[in-house]
Formats: structure tokens, C-alpha cells, sequence
């Protein structure tokens, strides 16, 4: 059987097909403005008629009227990083817009979750606009911040961490002793919020920042707790997108 | 009593019953009955209607009047004590505009701060609620209730008889058990109508001011729904929610749309303006009609109660009752003490009965709407 999943998050949309249990092809495209025109680029590239069904998820679910089901991020992020590290407990994902912390039972159901989708503190966005702000691609993150000591950061407000970001400047801290700090901020953020559920053994890490090893170091150190990751970790939604189809 | 009207257009009614409200207090008020405004469901509605006068709820839940309220109030403060405020600021609440007399208690500190501010416009007169339901807080809130009465008397130079609000108080007690008959057809699975029609009845029937008419209408009304229901008029299968925490009519009730459009139904609403202001009758044997009254209306379990047992008691009931699958807990922004409560809340529901929780913390306004649908659907693909 061969399913397709669509994932439309806020910043990235991705795509996935499957063929009884295997990813035989997977896209990633940067949301635009029209986010319908993003998912429909995806889907022509990835649908074929041998597709028999097909699942979206993410902001845009509802954009995408080829779909056989709509069905939330929480419950495909967590099937899709179930099936990514089968011995996962639970999932933090960091998107662009929100914060997700999903626990899951022994056979890979939700049992529990929390979101944090009031404002872009402890977001992707927040780490955006601050490597925006220093003037340094995301991608170099790992090496910016490798071996430097954190400043401490007190705002957590998006708007207010980039005046602090201005004045760390003026008082001429190093830029990437400003960027750990801000990294630091933001996992300890997300350890706390996470925490407010019964937390325990696995923790799988997804989202945009996952690809960035200094995240999910600094992540594991607030919670305590083993944080894995996955080379296609963004891809968990569309991944459990596409297992959901196959029901 | 004979309905004329489907059961759609009577839901679709009692959803307008307020704004249709509006020429029936002037009317009212055009022949020369008093109108008494009042907040909370403390307040023993019986004194006021004793005395003959229409009682009505203030409790404002929508956001137009917010950013008049901020002009006073900080922004950090529950949006319906904004919402209330910013009506009476504005003129722009009929309820409001005729009401000769507005009554408060000192419940949770938002709302009593702001009274005093509100007296700046509107005739305001607030009774002293005690903060627990000790003996010593019954007597109190019994010497309350007679003081209250004597400031009816003087404003409206009136004097208000043992037997009228024993009349008005069977009147109230009729009405509740309507109510409760009503509300307890939820009790059905599947559940014979969404709580959305459901709440709608239990607001609107608030504005109805013809109380024996009303308990009749609502009678009525939950005799066709067992009727129908009996035809297998009736919801598909649903996961079933209880509903608890911050008054969840008007505004807040994009919550109630939100677990609905996504596939679940609310079976009860423990909420104010649900089973915790309606279930308890007063006891019309009791020779002590205000100690009937204090006891009754104290033991209203609301979190602005320390401790609160009555609400958990009443959870519990319900829970088991209504054959409650998950409990969606909500908060008003900044109502501090249905937030705090929410941990009490959470550690009966999950730890006493083992089904999923849920806390969501609302205002008045729809920009979080797409974020409450995610939510609501990801919890019930849960169930």
C-alpha cells in the first residue's frame, strides 16, 4: 500500500511517501505566504495514482482538499518519531510558530501533551530572528556557539531578547557567547514547560532545531533525561502522516 | 405546556434569548418594576424577587467593551470583569442601563476591586461573602443575606414578607429542577443533543424573566428531547467531556465549538451557570428561610472558596455519572484562582479516575481559534 503525508508547518512543509512501512521518497519546501501553493508543490511532486491515501497535518492540514484525513501534528509527530526510535517516551518538538511536548504510552499513543502556542518565546522564531539580529546564517550555529561560555539572557520575549541582544552588543560581549546564552534560555524554557508532565526515559527531539547537535546537548542537560534525535526528525509529522494513512 | 417550535428553533431561540431580552426588561422597567443587576451566582436571587423586582445577570462575556475597560483597569486582569466593567462604563448593556440597583459580592479580588471602581457609575451595592463554608461562615453569610434584604427595603421603600420569599424561593426551586431535569438527559449515551444547545438553554434561560412560565417551557423542551430520543433522534457515538473552571458562556464558548467541531460532546458543564449553580435546592422545610438560603448559596463550589471542596465532590459525582471520558478544564486569562485550582483538578481527574485532562486558559477573543481546534483535535484523537 502506498500513502502519502503532508506536513504544512509554519515554516517548512514536508512530504513523505511510504510503501508498506517504507519512506521510498521525501520532500522539504520553505513555507511561503500562499502556504497552499507550498503543499501543492509537494504533493505534485509526490503523488502518483498508484497513491492510495493520503493524510495531512500541520497548520495548512485544512488546505489540501486531496486528503482522505486531516490529522493533527500532535498525534503524527508522535507516530512518526515512534517509528523514526521505537523506544521513545516522549517528544519535544520545537516548531516555528509553538512548542509541543508529547508523552506517549508503551504502544506509541498519546497519552498526554502540552503546547505552547501563545507567542514565539521558546519558538524557532526566536532563534530566527536572534541569529538574524548577530548577523549569522543558522546553519553555522553549532560552530558559532562551539566552546563558548553563555551570557545571561533574561528576557524570553521575542520582541524585548533583541534590545537585550543590542545592549550584550554594546557592552561588547562575543556574539556567540550572546548566541549560547540564547540557546540556553530557550531549553531551559522548554525543559520546564515539558516537566509539567510525568517525564521519563527517551526523549525524542524534533522540529527545525533538531538538526543542530548544540540544542539537543543543551536541551538533555535542563531535562536530565537521554534527548535523541533523527537525521529526518522534521520529517516525523509527515512520516507519521503518511503510517496514518496506512490504517 | 404545548411547544410549537422544533427543537433546532428553540435551541436557536434560547441562543437569542438574551438580545430578546432586552425589550422585556423595558418593558418591565417602562411599568415600574425595579430591576436588580446582579454578578454572581452567590447572590440569593429570591430576596430581589421577593419583592417583585426583575433580577438580571451582568456578567459580560464579550470583548467589545475591553479596550474601554483598559482605559481603567490593568490589561493583565479576567476579561469578563473587564468585559462587565467596560458594559457599565459605556452604557452599552441594556441590563446595565436599567438596572436600579447593582449587586456584587466580594468573591474572587479582580471582581471586588473592580466594584468599587464600578460604583463610580452605577448604584452599587456589594454583600460580604465569606471565603469557606464553616459554620461560622454560614451564620455570617445568613446575617449577610438579611442586611441585604433591609438595603431592598429602604432603596425601594418596600418591605419584603417571610412568605414572599418563601413563594419565590418554591418559583426558584421549580426552575432548577427543570433545569437539572433538562440537563440530566445528558446523562444519555449517545447524548441526545450537543452541549453547545445545551449551554445555550442553560444562558438563556437565565434571561427569561417569568420564572414559573420558564420552568414550564424547560419542562416541555426536556420531555420532546426524551421523546425524540426515544425515536433514536439522537448524536452519533462521541467521545464525552466534562466541562468545568471559569464561567464558559459567550465568548469563552469557542471552546465548548471547538471539542464539538472536532468530534466530541460536552455532557456536562459543571461551570457557573451549570450543574454547580443550579443542583443544590433550597431546603423549603427549613423554618429558617435565610439559614436555608446562606446554606444553599454558600455551598456553591466556586474557587474563589479556600479550600473549595464542594466543587471536588461535585466532579467526582458528575464524572461518574455522566459517563465522562475526558475533563476539559478552562480558565479565564489572569482568573487566578480557577488557574491555580486547575492542579487540584487535574490530579482528581487523572490520578482518581485515570482519564485524560485537559487545562486551556481563554479570553475573549477569536485569534486563538485555529491553535483551540488543534488542541481540541489532537486531545480527542487521543480518546
Amino acid at each position: 500500500m502506498r500513502t502519502l503525508g503532508i506536513d504544512s508547518g509554519s515554516t517548512t512543509t514536508k512530504g513523505v511517501l511510504m510503501e508498506d512501512g517504507k519512506m521510498i521518497k521525501y520532500m522539504l519546501l520553505p513555507t511561503t505566504a500562499k502556504p497552499a501553493e507550498s503543499i501543492r508543490e509537494i504533493y505534485n511532486a509526490l503523488y502518483s495514482p498508484q497513491v492510495d491515501k493520503i493524510v495531512s497535518t500541520g497548520y495548512g492540514r485544512d488546505l489540501i482538499k486531496e486528503a482522505d484525513r486531516k490529522v493533527t501534528e500532535i498525534t503524527c509527530h508522535a507516530r512518526g518519531a515512534a517509528w523514526l526510535k521505537g523506544h521513545i517516551q516522549a517528544v519535544i518538538d520545537i516548531g516555528g510558530q509553538d512548542c509541543k511536548a508529547i508523552l506517549l504510552d508503551s504502544n506509541h499513543q498519546v497519552m498526554d501533551f502540552l503546547m505552547n502556542d501563545k507567542c514565539a518565546a521558546g519558538t524557532g522564531r526566536f532563534i530566527e530572528m536572534m541569529m538574524r539580529t548577530l548577523e549569522v546564517p543558522l546553519e553555522n550555529i553549532d560552530a558559532f556557539v562551539a566552546d563558548r561560555t553563555p551570557a545571561n539572557i533574561t528576557s524570553m520575549c521575542t520582541v524585548f531578547a533583541e534590545s537585550e541582544i543590542v545592549s550584550l552588543l554594546a557592552e561588547e560581549i562575543e556574539p556567540g557567547d550572546i548566541a549560547l546564552g540564547m540557546i540556553h534560555a530557550i531549553c531551559r524554557r522548554t525543559a520546564y514547560f515539558a516537566r509539567k508532565m510525568k517525564l521519563g526515559g527517551d526523549i525524542f527531539f524534533s522540529g527545525g532545531l533538531a538538526r543542530y547537535e548544540i540544542f539537543r546537548q543543551t536541551l538533555e542537560e535542563y531535562l536530565q533525561l537521554p534527548v535523541h534525535t533523527h537525521e529526518l526528525s522534521q520529517y516525523a509529522g509527515a512520516i507519521g502522516a503518511a503510517l496514518i494513512a496506512m490504517r | 405546556m404545548e411547544l410549537i417550535k422544533d427543537l433546532p428553533e428553540i435551541f436557536e431561540e434560547f441562543a437569542e434569548q438574551r438580545k430578546n431580552s432586552f425589550l422585556a426588561i423595558k418593558q418591565l422597567k417602562e411599568n415600574g418594576v425595579p430591576i436588580v443587576g446582579v454578578f454572581c451566582t452567590y447572590l440569593p436571587q429570591e430576596i430581589p424577587a421577593a419583592m417583585g423586582a426583575g433580577v438580571v445577570g451582568l456578567c459580560s462575556t464579550s470583548d467589545e467593551t475591553i479596550p474601554d475597560a483598559e482605559m481603567d483597569l490593568p490589561r493583565n486582569l479576567c476579561p469578563l470583569i473587564k468585559s462587565s466593567y467596560g458594559f457599565a462604563k459605556t452604557d452599552k448593556c441594556p441590563f446595565f442601563y436599567f438596572s436600579d440597583l447593582v449587586v456584587g459580592e466580594t468573591t474572587c479580588d479582580g471582581k471586588k476591586k473592580m466594584y468599587e471602581y464600578l460604583a463610580d457609575f452605577k448604584p452599587v451595592y456589594v454583600m460580604e461573602l465569606p471565603n469557606k463554608q464553616s459554620e461560622d461562615g454560614y451564620e455570617m453569610y445568613r446575617r449577610e443575606i438579611i442586611r441585604f434584604q433591609k438595603v431592598l427595603e429602604e432603596k425601594f421603600g418596600v418591605t419584603i414578607t417571610e412568605e414572599q420569599i418563601r413563594h419565590a424561593t418554591k418559583i426558584r426551586n421549580q426552575e432548577r429542577v427543570a433545569l437539572k431535569n433538562l440537563y440530566g438527559l445528558m446523562k444519555l449515551d449517545p447524548a441526545p443533543m450537543l452541549g453547545m444547545d445545551l449551554l445555550n438553554v442553560l444562558t438563556g434561560a437565565q434571561f427569561k424573566f417569568n420564572k414559573e412560565a420558564s420552568a414550564e417551557e424547560l419542562e416541555a423542551i426536556a420531555e420532546r428531547i426524551q421523546a425524540e430520543y426515544e425515536e433514536g433522534k439522537h448524536l452519533e457515538k462521541r467521545p464525552r467531556i466534562l466541562v468545568t473552571g471559569s464561567p464558559i458562556h459567550g465568548a469563552a464558548s469557542k471552546v465548548v465549538k471547538a471539542i464539538e467541531d472536532n468530534g466530541g460532546v460536552v455532557v456536562v458543564f459543571e461551570n457557573c451557570g451549570g450543574v454547580k449553580s443550579v443542583d443544590e435546592l433550597v431546603d423549603e422545610s427549613n423554618p429558617d428561610i435565610y439559614e436555608a438560603l446562606a446554606k444553599r448559596y454558600l455551598n456553591i463550589g466556586c474557587s474563589c472558596m479556600a479550600p473549595n471542596p464542594h466543587r471536588f465532590t461535585l466532579l467526582r459525582e458528575l464524572i461518574k455519572e455522566y459517563k465522562v471520558d475526558a475533563v476539559v478544564d478552562v480558565a479565564l486569562q489572569a482568573c487566578h484562582t480557577y488557574n491555580v485550582e486547575s492542579i487540584g483538578v487535574k490530579r482528581l481527574v487523572t490520578e482518581e479516575f485515570h482519564l485524560p485532562f485537559m487545562s486551556l486558559e481563554a479570553d475573549y477573543s477569536s485569534s486563538d481559534i485555529g491553535q483551540l481546534n488543534t488542541r481540541m483535535a489532537a486531545f480527542i484523537e487521543m480518546l
